[in-house]
């Protein structure tokens, strides 16, 4: 289904509960993973969908038909915490797809199943006409939902984002991407993904009356049977341990010395 | 005791480097006993001196030499940085008995003069004094030696769950010792207090070389006179602080923080009562700065600023500071206030803004703490840090600029801005001039005026310097 200029544009901004980036984590003693009883908060890169999301519907031209931007989060119960910050930082609705305390965090393969599943379930309703998130979540750092995602439709993906122009007459999107070594500027149809790169946007503060309203938007209750998916792992997370404690070096007194340590280090010059 | 200090200070300078009474009583360091130093001190790195014996490069002393504004400085030959309490007692027996002028310093970032010499006495560092000696997790007692960072100290008492009784802009620089020397205030003591309470002893050199060990680790003693209440805040004037004995509190389980734009300035007091009253105990620090004072902070980069449509219309703005024990019971306590305040018939506030994460936290709170970097930024700073009663700080700051408005010296040229801000829940406010740069004529303008504030309700009680 494509936008015209006159239709409602329908963006879904999929967000992350991770470990706080400020936290200084520690390996559980199993060393299976780390420590999850410290500070959570929204990964920093859905933060920065959800503000474009936002920012998007700002530079509509005044008139326009209104967007709609639904958040969505897959996690245990707290996870609602995240979904209230995205809608009052300014997204109009929001989806949980609730899975238990206790389960183990879902898998990008399985995320991206599950947003397949809920954009086919929009498709009788309005359509989903871009789905944009985080390039990456900074706990496990996997970087493939986006990608999958668009694997799984057949949709265009502009992935590394650093700045997005939309044009809804044409029903494309100019994207420019953070690529090694510069930046690159791809053209995507609508409908699309598009994955957030740290430079997009820095996310505004919630203002306090967004902070009350959001309160009183709806967020729809999802389980994994709803959906028919399942958050089964795929990947099995055998050890996980510290990178080894860097040991100190040792100051010489001279060049002569240095150029000893270097030789009986088995340095040799070229 | 701060107000003599200053008066004297200023006297100082106002006779222009001539010899104060005070000053020409005392005797200059001389290459012996620079010699006699180098011998005592355990470590060469113990003693730095442009006199012939240990000719260290004169550069290098500046740091020790020029406050932190650069507005005051000293002409110091010799900077010795002791190791232990011991060494310190010679030091200070061995200029007691020569009358060598000795001028104690932490972490010299004290911003009204108090840390660097006049003339030429004696910089005596505690800096070298880095020692934690003994952290109890149960009471929270905390021993360190004067010269270990705040920030440093914060860090070590952390994993215990531990936090300092108090919290200031220079927590990365600033030394224990120093900030009880002056009787730091600081953005935690609406919340813990001051330091006349939670310090619990020290050990102090007294001037002729006497080792004072007040230091106990009981939490209450009511055995003989409570000496140390002389000390604290005495800015080494009485002896030198070279262990302190602390009570930290348990660290907040969940901290939460807003920004209120205020759309008057009148509104700031009545909101205080209303905050005070519905966050009870949870309310940890409650910071007025005024439309100018935030404006100066995003200029220079110190924090994300709120957006347009959340400052418009603002005349000042506070940060409410939330620590508790549970986050849902503070969050809830936060949402109810802040729906109150949005909702009621005259709201008190414009809008605001609540952090949602710990950056976020981090830089709205830097949006406060930054102003003084920011107005170090923007030209030299004349600052006056005053207690007064709580509903005229605004009028002292009309006042002071209406005052350099008359005498023709509010221009882009000469003062460029004059701008408050401070911790309204303790009545003190951070008055700061900022001049392209520093002349008598804009000292002159503001001094004794400032001191002498008389505004149109209210007698000011002024107490300058007070926190630093």
């Amino acid at each position: 289904m494509r936008p015209s200029p006159a239709r409602l544009l329908n963006i879904l901004v999929p967000v992350k509960r991770a470990v706080d980036y400020a936290v200084k984590i520690r390996v559980n003693p199993q060393q299976t993973g780390v420590d999850l009883n410290v500070k959570h908060s929204m990964n920093p890169f859905d933060e920065i969908a959800v503000e474009e999301a936002v920012r998007i519907r700002e530079r509509l031209p005044k008139g326009s038909e209104p967007i709609n931007i639904t958040a969505l989060t897959i996690g245990p119960p707290k996870s609602i915490e995240t979904l209230r910050t995205a809608l009052a930082m300014g997204a109009d609705t929001a989806i949980h797809v609730e899975i238990p305390e206790s389960a183990p965090a879902p898998e990008p393969l399985g995320v991206a199943k599950a947003i397949r599943a809920i954009i086919e379930k929009h498709k009788d309703k309005e359509g989903v006409d871009m789905v944009i998130l985080g390039k990456q979540s900074i706990d496990d750092d996997l970087g493939q939902t986006g990608q999958m995602i668009a694997g799984l439709l057949g949709w265009g993906q502009a992935t590394y984002a650093s700045k997005i122009d939309l044009n809804l007459e044409q029903k494309n999107a100019v994207v420019t991407r953070e690529i090694d070594g510069g930046l690159e500027q791809v053209r995507v149809k609508f409908p699309m993904i598009i994955t957030t790169d740290l430079r997009l946007n820095e996310p505004r503060y919630a203002s306090l009356p967004n902070i009350m309203k959001a309160k009183k938007k709806p967020v729809t209750k999802l389980t994994p049977a709803d959906l028919g998916v399942s958050f089964e792992p795929q990947m099995e997370i055998l050890k996980v341990t510290e990178p080894p404690k860097r040991v100190g070096g040792a100051k010489v007194e001279s060049v002569d010395e240095l150029v000893e340590k270097l030789k009986a280090a088995g340095f040799n010059a070229v | 005791m701060s107000r003599l200090w200053h008066w004297s200070r200023r006297c100082s300078l106002v006779l222009s480097r001539q010899n104060s009474t005070l000053a020409s009583r005392l005797n200059s360091i001389t290459d012996a006993d620079a010699l006699h130093f180098a011998k005592v001190l355990s470590s060469p790195t113990s003693i730095l001196s442009i006199l012939p014996s240990i000719s260290t490069p004169p550069e290098e002393l500046d740091i020790y030499n020029n406050d932190w504004m650069g507005k005051y400085r000293g002409k110091s030959t010799t900077v010795l940085k002791p190791k232990t309490t011991q060494e310190v007692s010679e030091i200070v027996k061995w200029c007691n008995d020569r009358r060598i002028g000795i001028v104690p310093q932490g972490g010299n970032t004290g911003l009204v003069g108090g840390s660097v010499p006049l003339r030429d006495e004696v910089i005596l560092s505690l800096s070298n004094m880095t020692q934690v000696r003994s952290f109890d997790p149960i009471s929270g007692i905390l021993v360190a030696d004067a010269g270990c960072i705040l920030q440093s100290l914060t860090d070590y008492v952390a994993p215990h769950n531990h936090i300092m009784p108090l919290d200031l802009g220079a927590k990365g620089s600033c030394q224990i010792g120093g900030n009880v020397s002056t009787n730091a205030g600081g953005l935690r003591l609406l919340r813990y207090g001051s330091l006349h309470g939670s310090v619990l002893g020290l050990e102090v050199v007294l001037p002729d070389g006497t080792i004072l060990d007040q230091l106990t680790t009981l939490r209450k003693d009511n055995t003989g006179y409570d000496l140390k209440q002389l000390f604290i805040g005495a800015e080494g004037t009485l002896g030198i602080i070279t262990g302190v004995s602390i009570l930290t509190p348990p660290a907040p389980q969940a901290s939460n923080n807003v920004i209120l734009a205020l759309p008057r300035f009148e509104n700031v007091l009545p909101l205080y009562k209303t905050v005070k009253r519905q966050l009870s105990e949870i309310l940890s620090a409650f910071e007025f700065i005024d439309r100018t004072a935030y404006d100066l902070a995003v200029k220079h980069g110190q924090g994300r600023a709120l957006s347009e449509e959340d400052v418009k219309g603002a005349e000042c703005f506070v940060l409410v500071e939330t620590s508790g024990g549970r986050r849902e019971h503070d969050e809830e306590k936060l949402n109810n206030l802040l729906e109150s305040l949005l909702e009621a018939d005259e709201p008190l506030i414009n809008t605001g803004v609540m952090a949602q994460n710990p950056a976020q936290f981090s830089s709205l709170w830097a949006l406060r703490e930054g102003v003084t970097e920011a107005v170090s930024k923007e030209g030299k700073a004349y600052k006056y840090d005053i207690s007064v009663p709580l509903s005229t700080f605004k009028e002292c700051v009309d006042l002071t600029r209406e005052r350099l408005r008359s005498k023709g010296l509010l221009n882009e040229a000469q003062v460029k801005a004059v701008i408050g801000y401070g911790h309204v829940g303790d009545g003190n406010l951070h008055l700061n001039v900022i001049a392209k740069a520093y002349t008598p004529e804009i000292q002159d303008a503001l001094e004794p005026f400032v001191y002498e504030l008389h505004p149109t309700e209210a007698q000011y009680l002024l107490s300058t310097a007070s926190e630093l």
